[in-house]
């Protein structure tokens, strides 16, 4: 209350100043920004950290000098993994809260709760995490990967030599919108390749579903027609009872091999993963890639878990959905910098080809139309220790197509927000 | 002029003889290369040098502990802080630390695993030969045939021999030789290796294009009756599989529900915070798992024996805490009852999000929980899976020991039936209901300590529960254990016939549908208490 009482008076005071000076009441007043992210419920898992990456990058943003001179003020709130409530906290902070730009939601049913809010009120959502595409909102910029920056070079990879040379193709997923479109998507693609229909197996468990023995077996089975591979869009708490069911099942990476597209670092804490070497994940970041970024990037990530005293501070990890936190946290930066303004419309022009030294080891663009990054693509093995080794990679950031060619009828969409 | 020079060279060809036998160092450098086929012949070649050195060297290249220093020029392994020379195995001092292992993909770690094998092979331990002949079943590469042969031949165990027989069989597919592959895609009738029969059954599938992979018409036949013999003796495998796993999931529920049917059943407390007992016993072995770690390392594997008493008493203090401080204010208003319990599950999740993080911790199964029996067809039964049906039993067989032959138990049984009378023949009911809850809380306890080996350990771990536990309570029929365990097998069998038929969303859903329409027929349950103290 105190805070809230000071910056109204320091508002005062700067609207007081306004007819001396416009350009010092601005170097005072801070830029208020929100951070929607899940810190209890079922989200809560993989959202925490999203909200510390966020606090961290603005905290070393005000350390440097801010915003055009002003600071950062971040507005934290929690939507408790509770889809509607998103809705309502995206409201209370563009209205109430009058922050400039917020950065949030995880899964995609929580981004389509908040979508007709941002575009009422014309306000700017930064949302981090890869998605099933299908969207393209103006107020809406996506550094996460579409699924040509991810599902299909992933599929892609285990069809050749080198990943297996898979034949046959199991894809189990959590029930819900984004495994749906996914595989969806990879049905078309695996078709386009000359995959018969029975060798496509489409399985769906429900949330929270923690019993996979039946699954594991019928994988077996299923894998005994040729060789397989599982390709798991399989999200949240459910990816432990997964592979603990895998490793106990013998069912080994070299036989089988698993690629999940939501299963990175920070999931594979609460896993023993020695026997699950070699299992795959297709993401856009590993934290064990080795560059200059990423060791500044984690030691950043360290250092604040280790001040903010958050538990086992002492194994934080980074990942992919941090890195494109931390990405768009930046670029937003770059672009009100470019703007000289936070207004909603000019930031959005200015957004456009804005590139940033990412810790991905490469320089990462908006691209000028589609409100998408252009990213690398990594593909990773699991590691005795929860880590990853890149087994493959491009050569370079890949423009995305958040309308897949897949998909019959997305040819006519057109590639920019309309 | 000429005789000398012949037999320089047959002195030469001595000289070098031992050199080719050696590990050649260029090979041992190509392991590093960019090219995965290049490392993949370089793996070959070191195999069929058969030294003892190249199983060294391709182990360190499993482990990824083998790496490249000098620009590439001279191979290196690290173990425990120390380099050696990868081929000469000489010690070179300290590892740098920056060191970057080669590191390997699943491609390369199936080449490995079948090299290894098949230098294992001479192992003079018949269970390593035997689990060495087993592993090369479904290789790819067939250049390991002549190794296997000449491990035939020398082979004595009669048991390895039929495994190395078919492992012979299956690299013989690759075979030029379309009698030789017919042949062999005929013996491999009698393997149970899911790599066999997978090779089999690509033998027989059609390409996209519509011609088949197996040019020969023969052994395409072979191999379909091959396929036939295995399937159809695999079949009661799969089956006694299925019924497996509804028992698994049924003892599951049944430690998840055991608790409630005491705490619900027996006293009539509907207790939503009962997922969170469960989640504190998870949460409590996880401590243990910490403490054993830190303090007694050597007896790490026992920690989970450790961690029943521990969680046993923590979850039956805070229950009996909860039952004095709480419940025990709300008796006979099972509206406050069940909100208060709510909210007190909402604290616990909360307080644990607080101390634990909201990230699920790692519980590691200990070695004699983990990997499990393999049975035929490369089908496994999981040891953890096998553990938690025993506990179940024994948990139960404790249970109702205590209910229906120990004095507390009739005391438990006399306040459940008639609480008045109880008290006049000077039962101290308080204590009771005290120790009752306590009871129940901490056999929730006890089923955390077994989830905390199946599943996720987080805060939420409670909440994926307590629907299923009462579920199982109420299709069972209030006060009775019998019914308890009845309803906890029951409902795991139907849902794992059922999940295959119609996958796992629908099944849920159809379990859920069943146990609305048996309770409307029957809203007392699979077994009632029958007399006049029931109603009341």
């Amino acid at each position: 209350m105190d805070r809230r009482q000071f910056i109204q008076a320091g508002g005062a005071v700067a609207l007081g100043c306004s007819s001396i000076s416009t350009a010092f009441s601005q170097a005072k007043t801070p830029i208020r920004v929100g951070v929607l992210h899940s810190l209890s419920g079922t989200m809560a898992i993989s959202e925490t950290a999203l909200k510390e990456t966020a606090l961290m990058t603005i905290a070393d943003i005000n350390a440097k000098g801010g915003v055009m001179g002003r600071p950062l003020e971040p507005v934290v709130v929690d939507p408790a993994s509770n889809w509607p409530l998103f809705a309502e906290k995206a409201r209370q902070l563009i209205t109430q809260d009058k922050v400039s730009v917020v950065f949030g939601c995880w899964t995609s049913v929580s981004r389509k709760s908040v979508l007709p809010v941002f575009k009422e009120l014309n306000s700017l959502l930064f949302y981090p995490v890869q998605y099933e595409g299908e969207e393209l909102e103006k107020n809406v910029f996506y550094t996460g990967a579409a699924p040509n920056q991810q599902a299909i070079p992933a599929t892609e990879y285990l069809m050749s030599k080198e990943g297996g040379g898979a034949k046959r193709f199991y894809l189990l997923g959590t029930d819900y919108v984004y495994p749906r479109t996914t595989n969806k998507i990879l049905r078309a693609f695996l078709k386009s390749k000359g995959v018969a229909e029975k060798d496509i197996e489409e399985v769906y468990t429900p949330f929270g579903h923690s019993d996979y023995q039946t699954i594991v077996a019928n994988i077996k089975k299923f894998s005994s027609g040729g060789k397989t591979c599982v390709i798991s869009t399989i999200n949240g708490d459910s990816n432990v009872p997964f592979y603990k069911e895998l490793g106990n099942a013998g069912l080994k990476a070299k036989d089988v091999p698993v690629v999940a597209f939501s299963v990175g670092e920070e999931e594979l804490r609460g896993v023993d993963t020695k026997p699950l070497v070699g299992h795959l994940a297709a993401w856009n970041y590993f934290m064990s890639l080795k560059n200059p970024q990423n060791e500044a990037f984690i030691k950043m990530y360290k250092d604040w878990a280790v001040k903010q005293k958050l538990p086992n501070a002492a194994t934080a990890v980074t990942n992919d959905p941090m890195e494109a936190t931390f990405i768009g946290i930046h670029m937003w930066k770059q672009a009100v910098e470019k703007a000289k303004s936070t207004d909603v419309d000019t930031v959005i022009k200015a957004m456009a080809g804005q590139t940033f030294d990412a810790p991905c080891g490469f320089k990462v663009k908006m691209d000028e139309k589609n409100h998408h990054l252009h990213k690398p693509v990594f593909i990773g093995e699991v590691r005795a220790d929860g880590q990853f080794n890149v087994v493959w990679k491009t050569k370079g950031p890949i423009r995305a197509q958040p309308w897949s060619p897949f998909i019959p009828g997305n040819d006519k969409k057109p590639d920019m927000p309309v | 002029m000429f005789r000398p020079l012949r037999l320089l060279a047959f002195a030469l060809v001595l000289l070098t003889a031992p050199a080719w036998a050696a590990i050649d160092p260029a090979q041992v450098l190509q392991l590093g290369d960019e090219d995965t086929d290049v490392r993949i012949e370089a793996i070959r070649k070191l195999t069929a040098s058969q030294e003892p050195r190249a199983a060294d060297i391709l182990y360190a290249l499993q482990n990824e502990s083998l790496g490249l220093i000098e620009d590439g020029k001279r191979a290196v392994i690290v173990a425990s802080g120390r380099m050696a020379d990868a081929v000469t195995g000489a010690d070179m001092g300290p590892a740098p630390p920056n060191f970057d292992a080669l590191i390997i993909n699943n491609r390369l770690r199936g080449e490995i695993d079948a090299a290894l094998a098949a230098l294992q092979l001479a192992s003079p331990d018949v269970a390593t030969r035997l689990a060495a002949a087993r592993s090369l079943q479904g290789s790819e590469n067939d250049e390991l045939l002549p190794i296997v042969q000449q491990a035939l031949d020398k082979e004595t165990d009669p048991d390895v021999k039929v495994v190395l027989e078919l492992s012979a069989a299956s690299l013989a597919l690759k075979n030029a030789n379309p009698e030789l592959r017919a042949r062999a895609a005929a013996a491999l009738g009698k393997s149970n290796d899911p790599q066999v029969r997978q090779v089999l059954s690509t033998i027989v599938a059609r390409g996209s294009d519509g011609t088949y992979a197996e040019a020969d018409e023969r052994v395409r036949t072979a191999a379909q009756l091959s396929l036939a013999e295995i399937n159809r003796r695999l079949f009661t495998t799969e089956i006694g599989l299925s019924a497996f796993t509804g028992l698994s999931l049924g003892s599951i529920l049944l430690l998840a529900a055991l608790g409630l049917a005491i705490t619900y059943g027996l006293m009539g407390i509907i207790n939503m915070a009962h997922g969170e007992f469960l989640m504190i016993g998870a949460y409590t072995t996880y401590l243990t798992q910490g403490v054993f770690r830190h303090y007694f390392p050597g007896a790490f594997d026992w920690y989970v024996v450790a961690a029943l008493p521990a969680a046993f008493l923590v979850t039956a203090l805070i229950g009996m805490a909860l039952e004095r401080g709480v419940l025990r204010w709300l008796y006979g208003r099972p509206l406050e009852t069940l909100l208060t319990t709510w909210g007190v599950s909402l604290l616990l999740i909360q307080a644990c999000r607080s101390l634990f993080g909201a990230q699920n911790v790692e519980v590691e199964n200990p070695a004699w929980l983990s990997g499990g029996i393999a049975i035929s067809g490369g089908y496994v039964i999981p040891f953890n899976r096998i553990a938690i049906i025993i506990f179940a039993l024994i948990v139960l067989a404790a249970v109702w020991l205590m209910i229906n032959r120990t004095r507390i138990g009739l005391f438990v049984r006399g306040v459940t039936q008639n609480r008045a009378m109880a008290s006049c023949t000077g039962v101290p009911t308080h204590r009771v209901d005290m120790l009752t809850f306590g009871l129940g809380s901490g056999v929730a306890g006890l089923g955390g300590v077994a989830l905390s080996q199946i599943g996720n350990v987080g805060p939420d771990l409670g909440q994926a529960y307590i629907v299923d536990s009462f579920m199982v309570v109420v299709l069972g029929g209030v006060g009775q254990l019998a019914g308890t365990v009845i309803a906890a097998f029951g409902l795991g069998s139907i849902a794992k016939f059922l999940e295959p038929l119609s996958g796992a969303v629908l099944a849920k859903i159809m379990v859920l549908v069943f146990i609305i329409l048996f309770i409307q027929k029957r809203p007392q349950g699979l077994f009632a208490l029958k007399g006049r103290s029931a109603e009341a």
